[in-house]
């Protein structure tokens, strides 16, 4: 095996495209995993921790670009205002030691249905960008990137740049059921963005299908029932409508972790929640 | 392959280096600091907590070519001039210690939370040691030696 360690982006890619056998690592937390239980051999380990530029986020146009190397830590700390639901998710994510070194763009690289940063991704409308010395860079929305199972469609010559995330023009709220409050990988998850200005709703599902995946009928629904002008209380049977379509859009698997009746329960639960929390929070700022 | 990086404070070298191998077993096996300790290798347990570039990491899920050029700094390099670590004289006098597996990576966490937090609340010690685990189940212990801990910080 060997260890490539470019020290710039051009590098890092060239270094890509000449070595489709290397496995790309950036905080670790998934790839060591594979490494240490022989789960995985790769021909070399690409480390992305050099190249600066994955680890910078800029605003332009309304929009974050979050370098992919950009920890989950850093994402609390200075985004929690921006994107409130990215935010949320990453202080769901293992405990302090992870936090540290896990970034967003591993975990898109991972690709896992269970990955706590997607549900807030989808329900934003994000975008990865994906860039291959060859073809430069392409620009896929998150809910077309995943493939399947533990797959995305990144090309074997390709690595994940940013992810570019709108700024919440609304209240966000991510949802998360485990078994502990630390190190816990989601038996199922949950996150809604309001878009107050194009009267819509985003949402994300977790660990409830082969891929994470948007509830889009269930937000249709919602946004086209609530009040946006005057804002009116969210009644009660209106958000537990939408709960219940969110958990038909699901698919999901009994396994370890949980029953697939479990998780379509607990996903009804968390967006009728979420609904409800997000919406009272965007009558109260007004 | 060659890793040179600093461990407490040292400039340190180690040669034949396997470039899948974690941080964790560079420390431990080739530059003889068993301080971290290595238990479930998947980032779960917090026992082989070290600080990296002034971070606490699990340094089972770096890998050891990422720590080229850094600091490290491990369990071992806390105390100074011979006299423990407040954090590990707390840890001695609230009897916080049982087996002691767990105990090196609650040290660095802690000691951590301390620099940061001065006087954390009971939430924000839980919080901190989140990651870390102690199957004797001791943790009233070791909150008390965190809190004990931050009181004399406070005092001093």
């Amino acid at each position: 095996m060997d260890f490539l360690q470019p020290s710039s982006w051009d590098d890092a890619l060239a270094a890509r495209a000449e070595r489709p056998d290397a496995l790309p690592i950036a905080g670790g937390t998934d790839v060591m995993v594979e490494l240490n239980f022989d789960r995985r051999r790769p021909g070399a380990l690409l480390d992305l921790t050099r190249v600066p530029e994955l680890r910078e986020w800029t605003l332009a146009d309304g929009v974050v670009r979050l370098g992919a190397g950009v920890p989950y830590a850093r994402v609390i700390g200075e985004l929690g205002d921006r994107l409130p639901g990215l935010a949320m998710a990453a202080r769901t994510v293992g405990s302090p030691q992870i936090r540290a070194r896990g970034t967003v763009g591993g975990n898109l690289g991972s690709a896992s249905p269970a990955g706590d940063a997607h549900p807030p991704l989808l329900a934003a409308g994000a975008q990865v960008e994906l860039v291959s010395a060859a073809r430069g860079a392409r620009r896929v929305p998150v809910a077309d990137f995943f493939a399947g199972v533990k797959r995305s469609v990144l090309e074997p010559d390709e690595l994940i740049a940013a992810v570019l995330v709108p700024e919440a023009a609304g209240p966000q709220q991510y949802c998360k059921v485990g078994t502990r409050n630390a190190m816990v990988i989601a038996v199922s998850a949950f996150a809604l963005a309001l878009h107050p200005d194009r009267q819509e709703v985003g949402t994300g599902i977790g660990s409830a299908a082969p891929t994470p995946r948007r509830a889009p009928e269930a937000g249709q629904f919602l946004a086209g029932e609530l009040n946006w002008a005057a804002r009116t209380p969210l009644p009660e049977t209106l958000a537990a409508e939408f709960g219940r379509r969110v958990a038909d859009a699901a698919s999901p698997i009994d396994d370890v972790r949980g029953s697939a009746a479990y998780r379509r329960h607990s996903l009804a639960v968390m967006a009728r929640r979420a609904a409800t929390w997000a919406w009272d929070d965007l009558r109260r700022a007004a | 392959m060659r890793v040179t990086t600093t461990v407490n404070g040292t400039e340190r070298t180690a040669d034949d280096v396997w470039p899948g191998e974690s941080l964790l077993f560079l420390l431990r096996e080739r530059l003889g600091l068993p301080g971290a300790k290595n238990a479930c290798e998947q980032g779960e347990c917090g026992s082989c907590t070290v600080y990296l570039d002034g971070e606490p990491v699990c340094a089972c899920l770096v890998a050891a070519g990422q720590a080229t050029g850094r600091e490290v700094t491990t369990v071992e390099g806390l105390a100074e001039g011979g006299r423990l670590h407040p954090v590990q004289e707390a840890f001695v006098e609230a009897g916080a210690v049982q087996c002691g597996f767990c105990t090196p990576g609650l040290v660095v966490m802690a000691s951590d939370l301390l620099e940061r937090v001065p006087e954390p609340s009971d939430p924000e010690i839980r919080e901190a040691l989140a990651g870390n685990l102690c199957r004797c189940t001791g943790y009233e212990k070791i909150l008390d030696a965190v809190r004990l801990a931050a009181a004399r910080q406070a005092a001093r």
